[in-house]
């Protein structure tokens, strides 16, 4: 590259100064002014008047300044009165006005295009080659020339471009006039073209520098913007670019803490092994994971890490990261993880539950069958199963039952699915696909219904109704039996009840019977007792000599009309006692008496008969014997009784009698004990009945009229005691009375 | 109207002839002095004519029964103090409880010897006297005596 000539260095000036506006690197590749100085300058005002020009040039950096002055300096220096600058910019197809002397305004809307072949200006643009278009002398004349806004003006048509730089022109100078080209207009020309081309291409590369500046600040900005680090490093690993993100985590000043210092030499440390390992090398882009620490708060950060090796010929080989940070994605992604392994679990749980409940469903064993919304089975168990599904190895028979089973059923649900009822009940007629028996079923079916009110399912549960109507039947059997049974006892009851009321007047007419004949007895025994009374009375009065004195014969003969007399009145009296006691009109009179006093009374009593049967009476009675609660009259009576007895059926000893208290029951014993002929075993019981003696013969050896011990029998039950009696035949009998001591309960 | 004698005056009532009789002859014989009557309104009029020391009154009577010639006698105060014996052949319960109720002193059941009867009238007119039988003094305490 040639050294710039001494002239142009204060032409330089400037551009140095362009150069550090701009502030970027340095740069190759810029072209260089290039100024040819023309040797053959013999006059001095056209020196002058060129360093004027050069000068003008100078300080201007607008393209349309710098072709306004040159074609000012040319129309006043060289005498071209009209001229126009036309330049194609880049890029463009047309040659467009940038400056124009001793013409209208109107020229600035001039535009010549390099399409238009035909047109000569383009041609000379094309092939660089200066050409002169005269004034016209005629039409054709006028048809040949261009169209310019110098009209019919003779001028010429110069090219402008730099020789050895490039071939090809960037524009064109139309000047008017016809004299010739001179050595001014060549030097003109010359020095004009290259102004422009330096103007053009500086104007190319300042355009081109702030282009590349604003491109280079968006690019940090878009860089920047990433939340991701991006990071630029050399082979070394060593950091050349790094966002703002990437430099919070790699770089640290010194004011930093300890703790974010030490977090980004971690971090560096981090990075450099991750982007040292053959990896990267081998794939050229690699995504791995990268721990790194927030040196903010000291947490863990994780990375994805992506690494791509960048080739540049003229910086060499580079490593751009960038890293996507995926803590919280693995934090997402552990949660999902968690998430996952708890709907396992609740799966497994939801599983478990469903065989439970299978298992509850199975083991109950009515039939339960779910029907979805649609009418279709979903769920059966095995009691359901042995009604509605075929078995494998079943009989032609037992599939049509299964079918019909599943017919009825069908309609049942149907009927369900299609009605308003929340529950119905109801039976169906099945059978048992076994034996083909009917099988009554009561179905029980509800429907489920989803929160929003849908009907996902109905559950029916089927109740097998044979054992109930059996149970039923026999319950109808036995209510059938009770009833006849409670009307036998009714039409029984009913007959006792007859019979009871039968008897009970039987009862009321045989009391009014006994009492009648009580009442007869004891009328009758009055009326025998008054002629009685007379004739013992008489007699009595006869042998007591009241009407004079009786012969002895008379008085044996009276005797014997009184003891038959008296014999007959003890009769009387025996059967009106009876007849007392079986009317109830025997009143007990109770009182508290002296048992010794009583017994030497009835001893008293019977001594006329005592002394004429020649024999003993004992009385043998404890000291200590205390008085008893009792009817005095009645005890009297049963013990004359007695002792009578003995006395008349003992021939020789005597009769003792005693006493013995019996403290346990409360009773006291009275004893008539004799050595009379005594009574056999199996008569001792019958003694006691009425009219009974044992020799009931009419010759029998001794009087009485067997009355005696059956009243003396009734008498003690009154007074709430009894009498017994042990005898052997020939030795003699003792007659016991118990009396309770104190009296009746 | 019998002349009031030293011997007890008995006043026997009694529808039965022979009975009425056999106990006047025997009481005359034992040594009292007896008035007759049959029936009770007979009984009334021979007690307030003829002021007997003791009565003895056969309840079943016709006319005016016993019980109710008692309850008179003993509403009469010319009578009242007058002992009665009540004689009856009826042994059946309640007949004494009326006798004594209707104001009978003692009670002597039929059949009654003689001498029995004559017994129980003795130990009737020698008993200290009571509140009833006592009140005028009319009793002699002198009578005859059976052999």
């Amino acid at each position: 590259m040639p050294s710039p000539p001494a002239a142009l260095l204060a032409v330089g000036a400037p551009r140095r100064t362009a150069v550090k506006r701009n502030g970027s690197a340095p740069y190759t590749g810029v072209p260089r002014v290039r100024v040819a100085v023309e040797e053959a300058v013999t006059d001095d005002d056209l020196l002058v008047a060129r360093v004027r020009l050069l000068e003008g040039f100078v300080g201007r950096s607008e393209i349309a300044d710098i072709a306004q002055l040159a074609l000012q300096w040319l129309g006043e220096t060289v005498g071209i009165r009209q001229s126009i600058c036309l330049i194609r910019p880049d890029g463009e197809s047309s040659l467009f006005v940038v400056g124009a002397y001793g013409l209208g305004s109107a020229v600035s809307s001039y535009t010549v295009s390099l399409e238009d072949w035909s047109n000569p200006l383009v041609s000379a643009f094309n092939q660089r080659k200066a050409l002169f278009f005269p004034g016209p002398h005629s039409a054709a004349d006028r048809k040949r020339r261009p169209s310019t806004p110098l009209e019919d003006a003779a001028f010429h048509a110069v090219p402008l471009g730099v020789s050895g730089v490039s071939d090809d022109a960037f524009g064109l100078l139309l000047l008017g006039g016809a004299q010739p080209m001179g050595p001014d207009l060549h030097w003109f020309t010359s020095i004009f073209s290259q102004k422009l081309d330096q103007m053009l291409h500086q104007n190319v590369l300042a355009e081109g520098d702030r282009k590349q500046g604003r491109e280079r600040t968006l690019l940090y900005n878009i860089i920047n913007a990433v939340s991701d680090p991006i990071l630029l490093t050399d082979t070394e690993g060593r950091l050349l670019i790094a966002n703002a993100r990437a430099l919070t985590l790699f770089t640290a000043s010194e004011e930093e803490s300890e703790g974010r210092r030490g977090a980004v030499r971690m971090n560096n440390m981090l990075l450099s092994s991750a982007l040292s390992s053959k990896a990267i090398e081998e794939t050229g882009a690699t995504r791995r994971e990268l721990l790194l620490v927030n040196p903010v708060d000291g947490s863990d950060l994780v990375f994805e890490l992506l690494s791509t090796v960048t080739e540049d010929p003229r910086q060499g080989s580079g490593v751009v990261s960038i890293l996507r940070n995926v803590t919280d994605l693995r934090r997402a992604s552990e949660e999902i993880e968690e998430n996952y392994r708890k709907m396992r679990i609740a799966e497994v749980q939801a599983r478990a539950e469903s065989d439970r409940l299978n298992l509850i469903i199975d083991s109950v064993a009515d039939p339960i069958v779910v029907t979805d919304a649609g009418g279709g089975t979903s769920l059966m168990n095995d009691p359901a199963e042995r009604l509605f599904t075929i078995p494998t190895d079943a009989s032609a028979i037992e599939q049509r039952w299964v079918q019909a089973n599943d017919a009825h059923f069908s309609s049942f649900i149907a009927g369900m699915l299609v009605s308003a009822d929340q529950r119905r009940v109801g039976e169906i007629g099945l059978s048992d696909p076994r034996t083909g028996e009917a099988m009554p079923v009561e179905a029980i079916a509800g429907k489920v219904l989803s929160e929003h009110g849908e009907l996902t399912a109905v559950v029916t549960i089927l109740h097998d109704r044979r054992e109930a109507l059996e149970k039923a039947r026999l319950y109808t059997q036995l209510q059938v039996a009770a009833d006849e049974l409670e009307r036998r006892i009714q039409a029984a009851t009913a007959d006792i009840a007859q019979q009871n009321e039968l008897l009970r007047r039987q009862a009321i007419e045989l009391e009014q019977a006994s009492a009648l004949k009580s009442q007869f007895l004891a009328n009758m025994s009055h009326e025998f007792r008054t002629p009685l009374n007379a004739m013992l009375g008489y007699t009595s009065m006869l042998l007591q000599g009241v009407a004079g004195p009786v012969e002895q014969p008379v008085k044996r003969q009276l005797g014997r009309i009184e003891s038959n007399g008296r014999h007959l009145l003890t009769i009387i009296n025996e059967i009106l006692d009876i007849s007392r006691i079986e009317a109830g009109r025997m009143p007990l009179q109770m009182a508290t008496f002296k048992v010794p006093d009583l017994v030497g009374e009835v001893k008293a009593e019977l001594e006329p008969i005592i002394m004429q049967r020649k024999l003993s009476v004992t009385i043998d009675l404890p000291r200590d014997i205390k008085p008893i609660a009792s009817d005095r009259q009645k005890v009297k009576q049963i013990l004359l009784n007695l002792l009578s007895n003995s006395l008349k059926f003992t021939h020789h000893g005597g009769v003792t009698i005693s006493a013995r208290r019996n403290a346990k029951e409360r009773t006291l014993e009275l004893l008539v004990t004799d050595t009379g002929i005594g009574i056999a075993s199996a008569d001792q019981d019958r003694i006691f009945e009425d009219f009974r003696q044992l020799d009931n013969s009419p010759t029998r050896a001794y009087g009485g009229t067997g009355l005696g011990l059956s009243i003396c029998r009734r008498l003690a039950q009154m007074l709430d005691g009894r009498i017994s009696v042990q005898s052997q035949v020939g030795k003699g009998s003792t007659f016991i009375l118990t009396l309770p001591t104190k009296g009746r309960k | 109207m019998n002349t009031k004698t030293d011997r007890p005056r008995v006043l026997l009532v009694d529808d039965y002839p022979d009975a009425r009789e056999m106990y006047t002859e025997y009481l005359e014989f034992s040594g009292f002095e007896v008035v007759e009557a049959g029936n009770g309104m007979e009984a009334l009029q021979r007690a307030i004519d003829t002021s007997p020391d003791i009565i003895l009154m056969d309840l079943s009577l016709p006319v005016m029964d016993g019980w109710e010639a008692t309850r008179r006698l003993k509403a009469d105060d010319r009578t009242a103090s007058i002992p009665v014996v009540a004689l009856t052949g009826h042994a059946l319960a309640g007949i004494s409880e009326g006798a004594k109720k209707a104001g009978c002193d003692a009670f002597v059941t039929k059949p009654c010897l003689p001498e029995d009867l004559v017994r129980e009238i003795r130990k009737i007119l020698d008993a200290p006297p009571s509140s009833t039988s006592g009140k005028k003094g009319r009793r002699s305490g002198k009578y005859a005596k059976t052999s």
